[in-house]
């Protein structure tokens, strides 16, 4: 547990040090950059809590070793493009539309209807769906998600 | 009448009173990913803590042997059942659960050993060099073995955790149509996403401890921790760590002891968090069931009779199975007037998984059961299914089967009607998209192929807990220079209630600043999160507690008016002498330099035990719901989409209508899972299925539309007028669903989860 590597997160060089190289992505931005916002749920991405973005595409930090994105741009929840003056307006919607209880899922989330807006500025309902898929929430039954979705993609538009 | 389409396009007021969607005060960091999780907490010098468990059902353990993992550098401490100073067992009805394993392993999954270790691939390899003797035992894994008295005891209580009669009316009364059936309910597992997750702080010395944890219930974490720890309660503090779901989930004691245990051994800061995998087997599930019911009927459709025989099987420990027993059987007749009943209900012990609360908390077995039986009786008498529970639909003032008259608004016709009013989706479309039919992006579904199905389900369930339990809720308001500020140990695991708490104190108090204490054990207890209580037992409170320092408010500011204090009241943010309404003065200027506080306990009426028959006022107070589904079938590849749901849900009064259509919409989705795709499979006590790759969770695809009615007729008992609703929404969801199903294939399916052999042509 003596690796010394560094990482490109949020736009900032982070240093990892007395690291076990097995360690995933997820656990080194939680337990040793000090972000948190990337959430684990299922270690097999099968839930899409801990979704972050490398090189602008989602993925599950936790199936990715951290030592493996060694010169990769990595982009968390806490680092998306607007979040640095407040919220972005995906996460506006969510917290507008009632999309958040608990709250676990909520970062992943946000960070894959980043990466859908940004792809797909206008989704249908099921393009929606679909793009979102991967990312499991328990307890809104995913209905103000949606809207929250439609929200933020009017805004958008609007912009 | 508030439909959910009224609740999204309800004008925000921004005032945040009572009946406003106001917004959650911790959505912002949610949405951030800046609110800390129990698993996002960390201490400077933290050790990391992970459990040994059993990989037998039921054994016996001839040998441990922890040296090999003293030995691995990085490692704290070592613990087994030899560590544990206080009690040996823990568990939330009876004390059977033990915190470490010592001479047997009732299931699979039990704890036998802790670790701490400075990280947790030490904690791994630390667990791996344990050696572990088993000699493994007969494995009991049949509920009705455990009934027949076929298998010695695999636990000194026994293998019976309770059996309770009902016996009402007229046993031998008939009717001249009946239908019967047996049903099988699987077990669903509540699969919160946050996975449970602690941070224990030792106290200098081991004298005592903080515990910064993810539960549904601080204060009885507390007294169950404290007995094993061998601490005195007041040396046990906890605060709430952000809560990632419970559904249930976290009623029982999981990782609690081992990690205040850890802790105070190393006598340095320990977090633990469960994988997923350990998540599986470290918490309680929705019971399995096994129910057989006979309804006895007129020709007309009119309900004589009931009988049952409902068979829970609890696994190893008692947790809460004999009060899910109770719900399960004082619920079988629905929410359908039924003047005879013969009702008999086992909850037993084997060495399955052990099985607890989990939201609708034994009504959702029982809901099945009849809503089945409710179709299955319309078929028989040539009714429409709406039809025949219309003419059974419960009254307030109906006598249940318990003895209990029904108190509460019953506006259980009012429910079925509404929801049959809201309109039917469209008829899916020759050309309709893949995606939108059942197969969804596997494209292995014919649109030809596809038949549609509608069905109903009913439902009754209690609200608060019974039995005579006294669960009263503690709140605390302060008021100073016009900021309110609350205080009570109510677990917010995402429902909302941090909402509504401001909401009634803006609303009674006339302010718009309302801060919140960290939710911890400096106060009293608010019971638990559950049995959907919160909003009237924590909100009766927190509505208690403001009108104490409303009365107060009054007082000081009427001794400045020298007018009576009675004269006075809260009109948007002023003290107003009604009598001169002229005479007026702002809260916040009323407060300038005085402090009013007041603490409030809020007790519901009492209930009553039942006796050998099953009677007895056992329940506080009833919500209702009417489900209805409608679903696409591929009958030849066995698949489903659930298109629609409709729903009227029996709310008293809508607090916060978005967040009571976020409940019912989550609900919805739970009870969908249980109705098509969630099943924890065990074979001899083992779970197949313990990861989020085979146990199936409804996706963004899998969730239907949801139209919602608020069915709104306060409840007179009610503090605020207002129901629970956390559980209506998962209950008749599921019977509605399988009923929808059965009505597309033609064919009788008795179980759930539907799984493609059982509606395959």
């Amino acid at each position: 547990m003596n690796e010394q590597y560094v990482l490109r997160v949020n736009g900032s060089e982070r240093s990892v040090t007395d690291a076990w190289l097995g360690e995933s992505l997820l656990y080194v931005l939680r337990e040793r950059l000090g972000l948190p916002g990337a959430k684990g749920a299922c270690e097999q991405g099968e839930c899409g809590s801990c979704s972050v973005l490398l090189d602008g595409v989602l993925v599950c930090s936790c199936l990715v070793l951290a030592a493996s994105a060694i010169g990769a741009d990595i982009t968390t929840v806490e680092g998306l493009p607007g979040a640095e003056a407040g919220l972005t307006t995906v996460q506006q919607a969510f917290v507008d539309e009632g999309a958040v209880q608990c709250g676990f899922c909520t970062p992943g989330l946000i960070v894959a209807v980043h990466d859908l807006l940004e792809r797909n500025p206008s989704p249908t309902e099921l393009e929606v769906r679909e793009a979102l898929s991967g990312n499991l929430c328990r307890c809104t039954g995913y209905g103000r998600i949606l809207a929250a979705v439609e929200t933020a993609a009017r805004a958008g538009v609007q912009a | 009448m508030t439909s959910a389409v009224d609740v999204v396009n309800r004008p925000r007021t921004g005032r945040n009173r009572i009946g406003d969607s106001a917004l959650r005060p911790d959505g912002i960091p949610k949405v951030q990913g800046r609110f800390a999780f129990s698993s996002d907490l960390w201490a400077d010098g933290m050790l990391w803590g992970m459990a040994l468990r059993s990989p037998h059902a039921h054994a016996r353990i001839r040998r441990i042997d922890v040296a090999a993992a003293w030995r691995i550098p990085g490692v704290e401490v070592v613990l087994t059942a030899d560590d544990v100073p206080g009690m040996a067992t823990y568990g939330l009805i009876s004390q059977d659960q033990p915190v470490f394993a010592r001479d047997v392993v009732r299931y699979v999954g039990e704890p036998v050993a802790a670790v701490a270790a400075d990280h947790p691939e030490t904690c791994r390899r630390a667990l791996a060099a344990i050696v572990v003797e088993y000699e493994p035992l007969p494995v009991l894994s049949d509920p009705e073995v455990a009934i027949g008295g076929g298998h010695p005891p695999i636990h000194p209580d026994g293998n019976v955790l309770r059996h309770q009669r009902i016996v009402h009316g007229d046993p031998e009364a008939t009717g001249v149509v009946t239908v019967e059936g047996t049903y099988e309910i699987g077990m669903q597992d509540q699969a919160f996403l946050g996975l449970e997750a602690a941070l224990a702080l030792p106290d200098p010395g081991g004298a005592g401890i903080e515990l910064y944890i993810a539960t549904q219930w601080l204060h009885e974490d507390r007294k169950q921790i404290a007995a094993c720890l061998g601490l005195p309660e007041e040396k046990v503090r906890l605060v709430l760590g952000g809560v990632g779901g419970a559904f249930g989930g976290r009623e029982d004691i999981s990782l609690q002891v081992h990690t205040c245990l850890l802790a105070l051994r190393t006598g340095r800061p320990v977090k633990m968090q469960y994988s997923r995998e350990e998540s599986f087997v470290g918490h309680v599930h929705r019971h399995p069931a096994q129910i057989w019911m006979r309804h006895h009927a007129d020709a007309d459709g009119t309900i004589v009779k009931i009988e049952t025989r409902m068979v829970f099987d609890g696994g190893a420990y008692a947790s809460t199975s004999s009060a899910v027993l109770v719900n399960a059987i004082t619920h079988a007749q629905g929410p359908y007037r039924c003047p005879n009943a013969v009702v008999d209900g086992w909850a037993v012990r084997t060495n399955n998984p052990p099985c607890g609360a989990m939201r609708g908390f034994g009504v959702v077995q029982a809901c099945f059961a009849h809503e089945r039986q409710m179709d299955k009786l319309a078929a028989a008498v040539g009714l429409d299914p709406v039809e025949l529970r219309l003419r059974n639909a419960m009254r307030t003032g109906d006598l249940l089967i318990t003895g209990q008259p029904l108190e509460s608004v019953a506006p259980v016709e009012r429910c079925i009607r509404e929801t049959a009013a809201i309109p039917l989706p469209p008829a899916l479309a020759d050309d309709c998209d893949v995606m939108a039919i059942p197969g969804g992006a596997g494209r292995t579904a014919d649109r030809t192929h596809i038949r549609r199905g509608v069905g109903w389900g009913v439902s009754i369930k209690n609200i608060m807990y019974s039995e005579g339990f006294d669960d009263y809720s503690t709140a605390r308001c302060r008021l100073a220079d016009g900021v309110a500020t609350l205080h009570f140990a109510t677990a917010e695991v995402g429902q909302g209630f941090v909402t509504i708490a401001g909401q009634i104190a803006r609303t009674i108090l006339g302010v718009d600043d309302v801060l919140l204490e960290p939710m911890d054990t400096r106060i009293g207890s608010a019971g638990s999160t559950s049995a959907s209580r919160q909003t009237w037992m924590s909100g009766g409170a927190v509505d208690a507690a403001c009108r104490k320092v409303r009365e107060r408010l009054f007082e000081h500011v009427a001794a400045g008016w020298h007018v009576d204090p009675v004269r006075l009241a809260i009109v948007d943010d002023a003290v107003v002498d009604t009598v001169e309404p002229s005479r007026r003065i702002g809260v916040a200027e009323a407060t300038v330099g005085v402090t009013f506080e007041e603490t409030v306990e809020y007790h519901h009426r009492p209930t009553e035990d039942l006796d050998e028959n099953g009677q007895g006022r056992c329940h506080v107070a009833f919500a209702f719901v009417a489900h209805r589904a409608v679903v696409d079938v591929d009958p030849e590849l066995g698949l489903v989409k659930v298109v629609q749901v409709a729903t009227a849900q029996d709310v008293g009064v809508a607090l916060n209508p978005l967040s009571v259509l976020g409940q019912i919409e989550g609900g919805i989705a739970q009870g969908l899972g249980l109705a098509v795709m969630e099943e924890l499979v065990i074979t001899d006590g083992r779970i197949r299925n313990a990861s989020f790759t085979d146990y199936l969770l409804p996706t963004f695809l899998d969730a239907p539309v949801v139209d919602a009615v608020f069915v709104e007729e306060p409840d007179p008992q009610a503090p605020l007028g207002a129901k629970g609703v956390g559980e209506p929404p998962c209950i008749s969801v599921t019977p509605a669903i399988v009923n929808a199903i059965v009505d597309a294939v033609g064919r009788s399916i008795d179980r759930t989860p539907v799984r493609p052999p059982d509606l395959c042509l």
